[in-house]
């Protein structure tokens, strides 16, 4: 979500349709009496409220056509989505073996993720620049291990992260990773579900325990 | 004999920084624009202070609003909603003239905002000389003048603000890109934040 009122132009937006909501509610005051317009006005409320329901239940099962280009090179290529996860034993493991034996092209997406107040006021240089260091310690571990990858820092949605990426690069298949049930935000959110709903194309779910790889370090 | 010497400040190689160090700043959003919307934050909430009152005195001390025989002056008001409302586009129409490097557009939008603002500023100040109550006639009164004399001190700075840049416009000032026409684009979202919010006092108080 963006602040709807970043510029002078959304500013006028915004008076506009609260100019036009509010006629009908004058002219029902002043055609009938100011009770007919307090139902007006309950009515308007009420229907906006509805049409903002109905809106976010069209938005859930969106489905995204993005046309498979068939290169036909036999080449594997995958996206990878995951954030704190990244530099997980688990995901790894899971990139490698897909990458054995044919070649494969990798390509890492790590979302930019941001508190709502920081989102609403557009400070997102800090999420940035946090996803980036993520990014380059994962670009660097596969490529010491003899993967070539290539990353990018998406939008905070994990989704439309994935969905941004997906338009670019014709990937076969996405591997989401995410910290255990309990733990992981993401699927709190139900992000494997909306993705699944919303691409074509396979999606893997990597289960990366960072606190149980650490200690089988330890031990 | 040792000495100490004390650099002058001038002395100090330029490179050096004074001061505290440069503010921290999204790229997305610039820290004005920023800096207005949290005011116009704050000013809502104090707006919404004011309407707790009212609605206190009419709901549930379910106050007549306003008690007979006195009666606010609608359609006055009306017609004032409707010059704020053209203030908003003429407002818009000078930010999309700079916009568009059309600098009389600019200065035409201004002014004409300011003289409409400054309307309907002076036909409020002629409606509370006619209106036949005063604020302490009753909590009604106080409520009324209250939030519609709130209302005409945000269009007061407004104003205040729109003279501020219609002089600049004239002295030339300001400029097609973004960054050089910051005053003008803020003086317009603080504009429509004053509009909107007189939407919502000439709807609560003189309509329903």
């Amino acid at each position: 979500m963006i602040n709807p009122l970043r510029s002078e132009q959304e500013a006028f937006r915004f008076t506009l349709i609260v100019a036009v909501l509010v006629a009908p509610i004058v002219l029902a005051a002043i055609i009938w009496d100011s009770g007919v317009a307090l139902g007006v006005a309950g009515g308007l409320v009420v229907g906006l409220l509805f049409a903002f329901l109905i809106r976010r239940e069209d938005r859930r099962p969106r489905r995204v056509d993005l046309r498979r280009r068939d290169t036909g090179d036999g080449t594997a290529r995958i996206l990878v989505v995951a954030n704190e996860t990244l530099t997980g034993a688990a995901l790894r493991r899971e990139i490698e073996q897909r990458c054995q034996g044919k070649d494969a092209e990798i390509r890492v997406v790590t979302p930019a993720l941001n508190t709502r107040l920081k989102t609403w006021a557009s400070d997102e240089d800090g999420a940035r620049s946090a996803a980036a260091e993520r990014l380059e310690k994962i670009l660097s571990t596969l490529e010491r291990d003899g993967l070539s990858a290539e990353g990018e820092i998406g939008d905070g949605d994990p989704v439309q992260a994935m969905e941004d990426e997906l338009r670019k690069f014709p990937a076969d298949e996405v591997i989401i990773s995410t910290h255990p049930v309990g733990r992981s935000n993401w699927l709190e959110r139900g992000v494997i579900e909306r993705a699944r709903e919303r691409f074509e194309i396979p999606v893997t779910h990597v289960v990366v325990d960072l606190e149980r790889e650490a200690g089988g370090a330890v031990t | 004999m040792e000495s100490a010497s004390i650099a002058h400040p001038h002395d100090l190689p330029h490179e050096e920084h004074h001061g505290p160090p440069a503010a921290h700043h999204s790229s997305r959003v610039h820290p004005q624009v920023l800096g207005v919307l949290l005011f116009i934050v704050s000013e809502a909430m104090l707006f919404g202070s004011f309407f707790t009152a009212m609605f206190f005195i009419r709901v549930v001390a379910n106050t007549p609003f306003p008690p007979e025989p006195f009666e606010f002056p609608v359609t006055v008001a009306a017609l004032n909603t409707a010059v704020l409302v053209s203030s908003s586009g003429t407002m818009h129409y000078a930010l999309h003239s700079i916009k568009h490097n059309n600098r009389f557009g600019m200065q035409l939008g201004l002014v004409a905002t300011f003289f409409l603002g400054l309307t309907f500023l002076c036909t409020q100040v002629n409606e509370y000389f006619k209106a036949g109550f005063a604020i302490h006639d009753g909590a009604w009164a106080s409520a009324f003048y209250g939030l519609t004399g709130l209302h005409g001190l945000h269009v007061f700075v407004g104003l205040t603000l729109l003279a501020i840049m219609a002089t600049r416009a004239f002295r030339g000032h300001f400029g097609p890109k973004t960054e050089d026409h910051m005053g003008v684009e803020m003086a317009g979202i603080y504009w429509h934040f004053v509009d909107v919010m007189w939407i919502i006092v000439f709807l609560t108080v003189y309509i329903l």
